[in-house]
């Protein structure tokens, strides 16, 4: 399929400089992972000393990895992004359905408090959020990092649009057959929303692994703390400047996600395509 | 099913999300209108009402203001560049330049990484004295120059990284929506004659400007949103002059446990988002051509 720019192709001097331009962008745009790469596989003599007699190594991750306890934020990070992604799912599969094809009195008003969520997110709410984990006694815990995000106003809006293309014929196939309307959901519904499912799930887990903040906020011990947090906590204190193992650490901390991205790369793109088309 | 039974069935596949966006979004709004007008509740001594005192406080706190004013220009300096790097990254990923899957690969990874991460890569990179920043630097006979420390280069500095992380972010849809435009507009173009800078001025980028808009407001959005850099960049510092709002009353929450103060900021920032939302709900609802 030719695109839409692709007819009108630059002609010789100008693609040049057009892929000259797109090249030099993208070694830019490489060029601060590459460099962690770099220090975090050399000695910390060669972090700013780019020779190709370099000896690579894997001291520092050794170093980095004994410094504080990965394997646990590791965990926490694990447990949490599972939980939410699971209840994330049940919660906005319900909710959708609600709205895509049942008729009730108030539903536009609650499908506009749902979209408020789209604006007022959760991360910016740190204050009363952190008020209501306390009174619940839940402090310091993965649950309550999980909890404000767990009815996601994205997802709801994501899956509506796609239940929405589902053809009513078959939704009435499956009453007459005797099914109930749950049960309908879950054999017509969601088996024809797999790709949404499959990109609102990649979209949600490299949120919930990246995110900071509120996490940095809620949690205290090491029982709890995902790894963003964790590396925070490792690089503040009194690592001193060694850069190499801080860099070690900081591979370490997004490897996981960083090589599901390079093999499930156009997934991953694809996903955060549909998602964003809505 | 009767209609009553069927509003009954609705409001249960509801209710758990509606519990849980109560509990987490539109009661903490509410409470947190209500807690700033009180005082932060010390030792023995409970909150009391006291008006607009915080309020009061706030219009004559000299950091809220660099904090808003940072964060003003903080999203101006980085909203419209991003925005426009995407869109130059996504027309040179969709056409067949040479080296494409690697260019994705290159644009897109930033967005991918965690942005605590990526603020200790880059850390390091701006580091005086021995970051690679200064090694560039110094090779090309220009002084040393501490660009995370000094008031007037530590704002910059940190709108470069985020930049560098949102611009492929944005890319991705004006892809899908370059993706999605009609080969024809193109060929017919091109058999009237039409050179390609105004097929893109008069064709391409009106169709992409529902894409526009939506990338505009996410990243509006983000501007107010994301501050992991900042706690471990520069920490608002120095001297303030990277302080954005989120960060201030993380600051203000959750360093000097002034969660009264803090509340009135917080309505601030919702103020500010909720100014989003109308926006958007003006242009953008209405304007989008794939709804």
């Amino acid at each position: 399929m030719t695109t839409a720019t692709g007819v009108h192709a630059p002609p010789g001097v100008a693609r040049l400089l057009e892929t000259l331009g797109a090249w030099v962008l993208g070694v830019l745009w490489i060029m601060p992972l590459m460099y962690a790469f770099w220090s975090a596989f050399h000695p910390a003599a060669f972090s700013t000393n780019f020779s190709l007699a370099a000896p690579l190594t894997l001291e520092n991750f050794v170093k980095a990895w004994h410094a504080a306890p990965f394997a646990r934020y590791f965990l926490n990070t694990v447990i949490l992004v599972t939980m939410v992604l699971a209840a994330q799912l049940v919660l906005v599969t319900l909710a959708a359905y609600a709205f895509a094809r049942f008729s009730f009195p108030g539903r536009d008003i609650a499908f506009a408090l749902v979209l408020v969520q789209l604006m007022i997110m959760p991360d910016v709410l740190i204050v009363e959020n952190y008020r209501t984990m306390t009174a619940l006694g839940i402090k310091d815990t993965i649950l309550s990092i999980g909890l404000p995000y767990m009815a996601s106003a994205f997802g709801i809006f994501l899956l509506r649009q796609t239940f929405k293309t589902v053809p009513r014929e078959l939704d009435e196939a499956a009453r007459i057959e005797g099914c109930s309307p749950l049960q309908t959901l879950w054999r017509v519904y969601v088996p024809l929303a797999r790709p949404t499912y499959i990109a609102y799930a990649l979209v949600s887990v490299s949120y919930h692994w990246n995110n900071f903040l509120w996490p940095l906020i809620i949690t205290n011990s090491v029982e709890s703390r995902p790894v963003t947090v964790g590396l925070q906590v490792f690089s503040a204190t009194d690592q001193g400047i060694d850069w190499s193992i801080i860099s070690a650490a900081t591979l370490l901390t997004t490897g996981p996600l960083l090589l599901a991205f390079l093999l499930f790369q156009r997934q991953f793109v694809q996903s955060f395509m549909r998602a964003g088309i809505r | 099913m009767t209609r009553t039974r069927e509003w009954l069935y609705a409001w249960l596949l509801l209710l758990p999300a509606a519990a849980l966006l109560a509990l987490f979004t539109h009661y903490p709004a509410a409470a947190n209108l209500w807690h700033s007008f009180y005082s932060t509740p010390k030792g023995a001594r409970p909150a009391r009402f006291i008006g607009l005192e915080n309020y009061r406080a706030l219009a004559d706190d000299p950091i809220f203001w660099q904090a808003l004013g940072n964060n003003l220009w903080y999203a101006l300096g980085t909203i419209p560049l991003s925005i426009a790097l995407a869109l130059l990254m996504a027309i040179w990923v969709n056409e067949r330049l040479p080296g494409r899957g690697f260019l994705r690969l290159a644009y897109f990874t930033p967005t991918v990484l965690p942005m605590i991460a990526v603020a200790n890569i880059w850390l390091f990179f701006y580091t005086p004295q021995y970051g690679l920043l200064e090694q560039l630097t110094g090779a090309l006979g220009f002084g040393s120059h501490n660009w995370l420390g000094s008031k007037s280069t530590a704002l910059p500095a940190l709108m470069a990284v985020t930049i560098w992380k949102e611009a492929g972010f944005f890319m991705i849809f004006y892809l899908a929506a370059l993706q999605s435009m009609s080969p024809h507009l193109a060929e017919a173009a091109a058999i009237e004659g039409a050179s390609r800078g105004y097929f893109f001025r008069r064709v391409t980028f009106p169709l992409l400007m529902p894409t526009t808009l939506f990338v505009l407001v996410n990243a509006v959005i983000n501007a107010f949103r994301l501050v992991d850099h900042i706690v471990v960049m520069t920490r608002g510092g120095p001297d303030n002059a990277t302080s954005l709002l989120l960060y201030y009353i993380f600051e203000i929450g959750f360093r000097f446990w002034d969660s009264a103060y803090a509340a009135a900021l917080t309505m601030v920032l919702l103020t500010l988002l909720g100014a989003v939302a109308i926006f958007q709900f003006m242009f953008l609802e209405r304007r989008t051509h794939y709804q």
